[in-house]
């Protein structure tokens, strides 16, 4: 996984609550393997007719085709679990989206994928989307480390992240080899959990 | 000893380690589907094994036709979906995975297999590959959805990190009133606490109306607590849910294993005095037949009422929203609920397909004859069956309705099974989202009554006025 350190980039303000991750990658695209083609389907039914022209999304033209941070409303990323919407912002440029909360699997999933999506609280975020909507282009900057990201008039905002999601992004970190160290532990854990449920037995068996 | 929750209790018995206040969970059961390739590239990838094969269960249900099924998988007709449900099936026979594939008598939803089967059982942990896996904690058990590298996680170890949310208690009381249902019950609480008003909680549904349900009912209701955006939902286990799990395939066995497990079950609840982060009430007598009519479903009102109109929403958020939903939806503030016609029908999907939905389409099938396009897909091969078996099929098949096979099919318009741009429809399903039924597609959703009776109206009608 990617490292996630610092970030300084073109932000785009999205103002609607409740972007569902249907909108973020429509369904139908799901099975398209994981790569470049990924960049195309982020918020497809918003950018392209049923003809294949593009719409006037913001995403589509010059400057928020540059865009590495979305700046949104709460719940965010709500709906599906369909990690296909996080490979969709990835593929585009999207590495950071900050809004006053997620949907609880989206940002599980972001986390996995070196997206960072961070918290803060409502009127900030509005207030950042202000800034953005007045100066269209312009950037704003974050700092894992510090934990701080710096608006468009210079105004840095704290956010608060879990330790253990933070450090695992700023140091790309793969949990599954992570956890291989705990196998010991798993294995002693179903020992005891099996003996207290034999019905459950070794595993899942069909009677 | 304190008061714990059910959610303490089930939570705690699965705690393997922590790190820093991430919680390491053992996973009873893991459930996956067709869209589960990610993760088995993934998998492949870094030559990951699959850790307990024989927790894992794979369905193939987004991805499979509701028709010509007797063609078998080379009978699909697009290459690529035909691909989804045949590497699901290569995968799960590669790694010894259980499957219930295209051609099983059991095949079916996801959440509708694994409680028939008895997979699903009080007190367990169970991680899905689909958010909807939220239906299963109708058992009493820990169950909530996840993406695919989370999953690929719990495939390669059996186990997942995660940080334990608060605990919000939805209680409601009293007997719903005639022509509602449980989806009517859930519709209504999301419109209370909003499409975010569970966000980082775990929810116990409580009370008296919840203790009356069947399963069926609390499946339904458990099943959208992800529509409140929440991490799981639950419902704790008493008889109902005992006399359910009798002689399912992987339930214990009766004997001493059936005691041990029933000994635990029963232990299960929240005990009184137990104290949750949120309390939230509601007044079941209170609730009507619903009807969505916007882009998410907390926007949602009751069969009578109107469309309401965005100059009057409480704050300027809400007054943006609504004006952009009424736009998408093609609705005018102000207009009756009844009066939105209706293109087409859909009773199906993880929400709705179980043998008590069919029953009650069926039951308002009798009074008429659809004059729209109307689906019934059951959920399973196993409901599908029953319902045949109980005639419901003939039923709806003289009223003009389709009786299809098994599958998601146009709640996740995956498989092929969609709206057409513009078209508008009354569905049983769990999202009103955009786009969700086919680019385009206007989705309202209702539960199954009030879904068939909209079959024979063409608009949406309140069902109490016409089985009373």
């Amino acid at each position: 996984m990617q490292p996630f350190t610092t970030l300084t980039a073109i932000a785009v303000p999205m103002h609607e609550a409740n972007i569902d991750t249907n909108q973020l990658c429509p369904t139908r695209f799901n099975k398209v393997p994981r790569g470049p083609k990924y960049r195309e389907i982020l918020f497809y039914d918003s950018r392209f007719r049923p003809d294949g022209t593009q719409t006037e999304f913001m995403l589509n033209a010059s400057p928020y085709d540059q865009s590495g941070v979305i700046v949104a409303d709460r719940n965010f990323g709500c709906g599906s679990s369909r990690e296909t919407a996080v490979y969709a912002l990835y593929e585009f440029g999207i590495r950071c989206v900050i809004a006053p909360s997620f949907g609880d699997i989206f940002a599980a999933n972001c986390a996995k994928n070196g997206l960072l999506a961070l918290t803060l609280p409502e009127e900030e975020c509005a207030a950042i989307r202000r800034q953005l909507q007045d100066k269209p282009g312009a950037k704003v900057s974050v700092d894992l480390a510090a934990q701080t990201v710096t608006d468009v008039a210079g105004k840095v905002h704290k956010f608060e992240i879990h330790e253990v999601r933070k450090r695992c992004l700023l140091e790309g970190l793969d949990d599954i080899a992570r956890t291989q160290q705990y196998a010991e532990r798993i294995a002693g854990f179903e020992k005891g959990y099996y003996k207290d449920r034999p019905w459950l037995g070794a595993a899942a068996r069909q009677s | 000893m304190t008061a714990r929750t059910m959610f303490e209790k089930i939570w705690n018995s699965h705690v393997v380690a922590e790190e820093e206040g991430e919680i390491l969970l053992y996973v009873d059961r893991a459930l996956i589907h067709e869209g589960s390739s990610h993760a088995f590239v993934a998998l492949a990838k870094n030559n990951h094994k699959v850790a307990r094969p024989q927790q894992v269960f794979a369905f193939t249900d987004h991805y499979v036709p509701t028709t010509g099924r007797e063609k078998g998988i080379p009978g699909i007709a697009v290459a690529e979906i035909r691909d989804m449900v045949s590497n699901l099936q290569d995968n799960a026979a590669r790694h010894g995975i259980n499957i219930f594939g295209f051609d099983d008598p059991r095949q079916g939803i996801l959440h509708i297999v694994p409680p028939e089967q008895g997979i699903t059982q009080p007190g367990l942990l169970i991680a899905g590959a689909d958010s909807h896996t939220s239906t299963h904690g109708a058992f009493g058990a820990i169950a909530f959805g996840m993406g695919a590298s989370d999953m690929t996680h719990v495939m390669a170890t059996q186990a997942t990190w995660q940080r334990k949310p608060k605990t919000l208690r939805i209680t409601a009381n009293g007997q719903l009133g005639f022509g509602v249902s449980p989806k009517d019950i859930i519709l209504a609480v999301i419109a209370k606490i909003g499409a975010a008003g569970g966000v980082g909680h775990a929810i116990e549904y409580a009370g008296s109306t919840f203790a009356a349900m069947s399963m069926e009912g609390r499946m339904t209701v458990c099943n959208m607590s992800i529509e409140a955006g929440a991490r799981c939902g639950m419902i704790a286990p008493d008889e109902t849910t005992f006399s359910y799990m009798q002689g399912r395939p992987f339930a214990p066995k009766k004997g001493a294993e059936w005691d041990a497990a029933m000994a635990r079950w029963k232990a299960l609840p929240s005990d009184a005095g137990a104290t949750f982060d949120r309390e939230v009430s509601l007044d079941a007598a209170e609730i009507e037949p619903m009807v969505t009519w916007g882009v998410n479903p907390e926007m949602a009102g009751a069969v009578g009422s109107n469309v309401p109109d965005p100059k009057n929403a409480p704050d300027e958020r809400r007054r943006s929203d609504w004006t952009m939903a009424l736009d998408y939806m093609g609705l005018t503030a102000g207009m009756a609920l009844t009066d939105i016609k209706v293109d087409r029908v859909f009773i199906g999907s993880c929400t709705n397909s179980r043998i008590e939905d069919i029953r009650a389409a069926a039951e308002v099938a009798r009074h008429g004859r659809a004059v729209i396009p109307a689906w019934v897909v059951p959920g399973s091969k196993t409901v599908k069956a029953q319902a045949e078996k109980e005639g419901l099929d003939r039923i709806l098949l003289e009223a003009g309705f389709e009786w299809r096979d098994p599958g998601c099919s146009m709640c996740t318009a995956i498989n092929g099974d969609q709206l057409q741009p513009g078209e508008r429809s009354a569905s049983t399903s769990n999202r009103n989202f955009r786009n969700r039924q086919g680019p385009g597609g206007r989705t309202h959703l209702v539960s199954p009554a009030m879904a068939a009776a909209a079959a024979l109206k063409g608009h949406f009608t309140d069902v109490r006025d016409l089985i009373k």
